[in-house]
């Protein structure tokens, strides 16, 4: 059973990590390294899972997560929404809304405003159908990484609802990040300077040629490829110039050829009458750019660092140096660059194991999913999120959001508490009802020791070690004797509402906040 | 790359840190965490006298006040003498009888339901910028909002308030990337929004806002399941939190546990503190409660300097009514809240110590709509209380009759304002925070 590496407490900063991205050994992929690549590569699982994944070994552990297109999953949900609850009035309404403008024909302004607001609730409705549409999908995707990683494309790409005001386009583009999450970079810029949702958020339907907006094309060299340092002033301006007249209509990317800037530009070194599928191939061959993209992987994936290789230990430099330099070897394939990283020794070096503050999505899919939770009430899960600063399609800026620490304060961490004592227990903080709603959580089950075929009772101490590692990883002496003292009630730990108790008092530990 | 720091390096958390500022009161850090206290100046002590002492502005505090969906500013602060206003409104104009003329003010005044603002601005405790606004006016809610909190008229980026703690604890705000170097002050608590979640106006890159909805509701679930729970939990954080104190860690578990420790110290806090009965009468409203959670929150001696609440909804698109009626109710509430909120402050001596700033995302067009309400508009006026403000009106009221598209030309950027407030009162640099540098709109007294 686990683990070291799933108790942090007692490491000190570790100022040497293992250097190389070469795979780790079959026979150091144990339970302890497997569980660790489903939570990071996923979002954790069953005990039974881990087993199956520490059985197979490295490669094939990592092969079946990476190449998840081989895994037979959800369809496609092509046209579950609506595409035109939010449409342009069409030319008779505009003519009929100017007509009555010039007129003061206030009722039938008022009718239109009536009408453009009833629009706009159903498309809020529809938003939150979307959000929910996603969690659930997460929850049940047999291919977690898949999920992942376009829950990093979002946060990379990070596009807001509340200023697209579009459920539709929203979804759209998320789609679009989950069919490249695995792909080519390249491909997924090129998407994104063609996403309506994105031209709207960043105003590039206002960037023409005689007034260029340049929002698009500063966030675009910015914070999607090259990172801040690696480009000019004059970069930003002639990068906007490339993309006047990329806009959207209705539904559908539109190159507005009149308002596009024909003339001379000269952007990243390269010289031209260029447009935006050209600056996203000079973009690709800055070396910047590789760099950038693989730090912020590292990041989502591995170990919460700062952007910068002159503040990293060696180990995690030459890891991160090496990645880049495979991105691009390999034309900027993303499926090569994570096998490798998922696969690596570093990957697995006691440092990057059990040490990083899981994401508000990290924290309850991964409970629902590794505890068998009944998600009771997708709404209040949602909501959950939204308190711990995770609002699927809404993220706070154009940044995205910042993860590690800044996730955690005194609020968040009730929440985050608390949300899970929802989920074991149906208890809400309003609504104390412990014990009144748990007709679909098996919690005995999750005691390995309760479910063998021989007979043997395994001791009160035993279930609790078993709950422990299931949460927090091993677990000190004074930690399980407290457990118990604080859940077994008047019997033995063997019933449920004792095993309920010590996973809300073990969840509730710092220690659950990691992964 | 981006200079962003690392939040793992960010000062706030590390225990080294801690441990060394907490040096000097040992006996007192090794029970009251961060969060309740901030040093040992910010001890609850009811300041006496207006201002707070020199050279120490650990104890000045900023409240903002949010008027959600675009306040109608023509029938707040009212230029009932202008026949202009008269004639394009003719349903909801409010007449002479109907104002609280504001002193040497011919043809202005308060909508006469403000009384509680009327008091404050008779006894020197209110300044009005009239006409406030920006560049381009967004007429979305969404839009306008994000524009405010985030003092950038793409309404992207961080909030301002976020980046002004940004900048207190880790050297830089929006425009100038810093370094650790720069840091010289230990972090400011975190900010804390009364509602379910914290507007972006208090998000930054290094520390999350708290919010509080309820007290009750800021509380582990746990506590409520069960004794033995409740006790073992307890005690077992407290023991994590010693062995961590004892080992000086500085990874993440040694931060969570703290914050865990944090949580349970400051729930227990302000739940006594919001128990404890208010020293005045507040009104019924829930912005009056919100307000009156923020001055129990004070009185206890939390060290937050930021609190941020919010009331709505004023998007009086029909029959929004005069005297009377759907405007007139929801500015009686914030006035009448606004004015107890003082009340309870100078109760407990701490009035000098709170600035109270109170905006709207816009105001609304200057003729009412076919149905007796009123549709987005821009500027508006913008209300600061405290007696660290210099009384009256500030600015000019915009021209009723030269107007763009049926709209207010704003005559202040929201922005001069909040330089003044960033530089004058919090004592940050205001360049760092807003981008740039902004004229400051002088509504402060010089401390």
């Amino acid at each position: 059973m686990p683990a070291q590496g799933t108790q942090p407490k007692k490491r000190k900063a570790v100022t040497r990590t293992t250097d190389s991205i070469a795979a780790i050994k079959k026979e150091k992929f144990g339970y302890t390294e497997a569980r660790h690549l489903l939570l990071r590569a996923g979002f954790g699982g069953t005990d039974e899972q881990i087993r199956t994944l520490a059985k197979w070994g490295p490669e094939k552990a990592v092969d079946h997560l990476v190449d998840y297109d081989q895994i037979p999953g959800q369809a496609a949900t092509a046209d579950a929404f609506k595409s035109d609850i939010i449409r342009p009035l069409s030319r008779e309404e505009r003519q009929r809304v100017n007509r009555a403008r010039q007129t003061g024909d206030e009722d039938t302004l008022a009718q239109y405003r009536t009408e453009r607001q009833r629009r706009q609730r159903e498309d809020r409705r529809q938003m939150r159908e979307i959000q929910r549409d996603w969690l659930t999908r997460m929850v049940q995707t047999p291919k977690p990484l898949e999920e992942k990683m376009t829950l990093f494309w979002h946060g990379h790409f990070a596009t807001s609802f509340r200023i697209v005001e579009d459920s539709y386009h929203m979804y759209a583009q998320n789609r679009m990040l989950r069919g490249n999450a695995m792909g080519n970079f390249g491909s997924l810029l090129r998407g994104i300077i063609r996403d309506p949702a994105m031209l709207r958020y960043l105003n590039n339907n206002q960037n023409r040629k005689d007034s260029p907006n340049e929002n698009l094309g500063r966030e675009l060299l910015e914070l999607f490829s090259l990172g801040e340092g690696n480009y000019t002033e004059r970069d930003i301006k002639e990068a906007a110039r490339t993309l006047t007249g990329f806009t959207y209509e209705d539904d559908s990317f539109r190159f507005n050829k009149t308002q596009h800037d024909q003339g001379m530009k000269y952007v990243l070194g390269v010289q031209g009458n260029i447009d935006g599928n050209s600056l996203v191939s000079a973009i690709l061959n800055q070396e910047a750019c590789a760099l950038f993209i693989c730090f912020k992987l590292y990041k989502f994936f591995v170990r919460d660092i700062p952007m910068d290789l002159s503040a990293l230990d060696m180990g995690t430099r030459k890891a991160i140096l090496q990645l880049a330099q495979l991105f691009r070897a390999n034309n900027y394939e993303i499926k090569p660059v994570m096998r490798k990283l998922l696969l690596s020794r570093h990957f697995y070096d006691p440092i990057n194991m059990g040490t990083k503050i899981k994401s508000p999505s990290e924290l309850l899919i991964g409970s629902v999913r590794s505890l068998k939770v009944p998600v009771r009430d997708i709404g209040i899960m949602y909501d959950a999120m939204e308190l711990m600063g995770q609002s699927l399609f809404m993220p706070p800026s154009v940044k995205g959001w910042d993860g590690g620490r800044s996730w955690i304060n005194t609020s968040t961490m009730f929440v985050r508490q608390n949300t899970l004592i929802y989920l074991l227990t149906g208890a809400l903080p309003t609504r104390p009802l412990f014990m009144k709603d748990q007709q679909n959580f098996d919690a005995m089950a999750l005691v390995p020791s309760l479910n063998t075929p021989d007979d043997s009772d395994p001791s009160d101490e035993q279930i609790v070690r078993e709950l422990a590692s299931l949460t927090i990883g091993d677990a000190d002496d004074e930690t399980i004797g407290s457990v118990i003292r604080g859940s077994i009630g008047e019997g033995t730990m063997q019933d449920q509402d004792a095993v309920v108790r010590a996973l809300v008092m073990l969840t509730s530990m710092p220690g659950y906040q990691l992964c | 790359m981006s200079n962003h720091l690392n939040p793992s390096d960010v000062k706030a958390y590390t225990r080294r840190e801690f441990v060394k500022s907490s040096a000097l009161f040992a006996s007192a850090a090794l029970t009251v965490p961060a969060f309740v206290q901030s040093s040992a100046f910010a001890l609850p002590r009811p300041m006496m006298g207006l201002s707070s002492i020199a050279g120490v502005d650990e104890d000045k505090i900023l409240v903002v006040v949010q008027l959600s969906g675009g306040n109608d500013g023509l029938n707040t602060l009212v230029p009932f003498g202008d026949d202009a206003y008269q004639r394009v409104r003719p349903r909801i104009a409010l007449q002479a009888n109907e104002i609280l003329a504001l002193e040497r003010n011919g043809g202005l005044g308060l909508h006469g339901a403000m009384g509680g603002f009327k008091e404050l601005y008779d006894e020197g405790m209110c300044a009005i910028v009239q006409g406030v606004g920006y560049p381009n006016p967004n007429r979305s809610h969404f839009a306008s909002m994000d524009i405010w909190h985030t003092a950038d008229t793409t309404g992207t980026g961080d909030g301002w308030l976020g980046k002004y703690v940004d900048s207190q604890c880790c050297g830089y705000g929006s425009g100038t990337p810093g370094s650790k170097n720069t840091a010289n002050q230990d972090p400011p608590p975190p900010p804390i929004a009364i509602g379910k979640t914290a507007p972006l106006a208090l998000h930054g890159r290094t520390m999350m806002p708290v919010a509080i909805e309820k007290a009750d509701m800021y509380q582990w679930t746990g506590d409520k399941l069960g004794d033995d729970l409740k006790d073992e939990y307890h005690k077992l954080i407290k023991a994590n939190d010693e062995a961590a104190q004892h080992e000086g860690a500085e990874d993440n578990h040694s931060f969570l546990v703290r914050t865990a420790m944090d949580a349970q110290v400051s729930s227990k806090k302000i739940r006594q503190a919001v128990d404890e009965q208010s020293l005045v009468q507040y009104p019924n409203s829930s912005l009056a409660s919100q307000l009156s959670m923020i001055a129990s929150m004070i009185r206890a001696g939390l060290p937050t300097r930021v609190f941020y609440v919010s009331h709505g909804s004023f998007d009086t698109h029909a029959n929004q009514g005069g005297l009377q009626g759907t405007h007139a109710r929801l500015l009686q509430q914030v006035s009448d809240a606004v004015g107890a909120f003082y009340k309870d402050l100078k109760a407990q001596g701490n009035e000098g110590r709170v600035l109270t700033s109170c905006f709207s995302e816009f105001g609304r067009r200057v003729g009412q709509n076919g149905s007796g309400g009123t549709d987005h508009g821009t500027a508006a006026p913008m209300f600061l209380f405290g007696p660290m403000v210099k009384p009256g009106l500030h600015a000019r009221y915009p021209s009723l009759t030269n107007l763009d598209n049926g709209d207010l030309k704003y005559t202040v950027d929201f922005r001069q304002v909040y330089a003044e407030i960033l530089d004058g009162w919090l004592s940050a640099k205001s360049s760092d925070v807003l981008g740039r540098g902004y004229k400051h709109l002088r509504v402060l007294k010089k401390s």
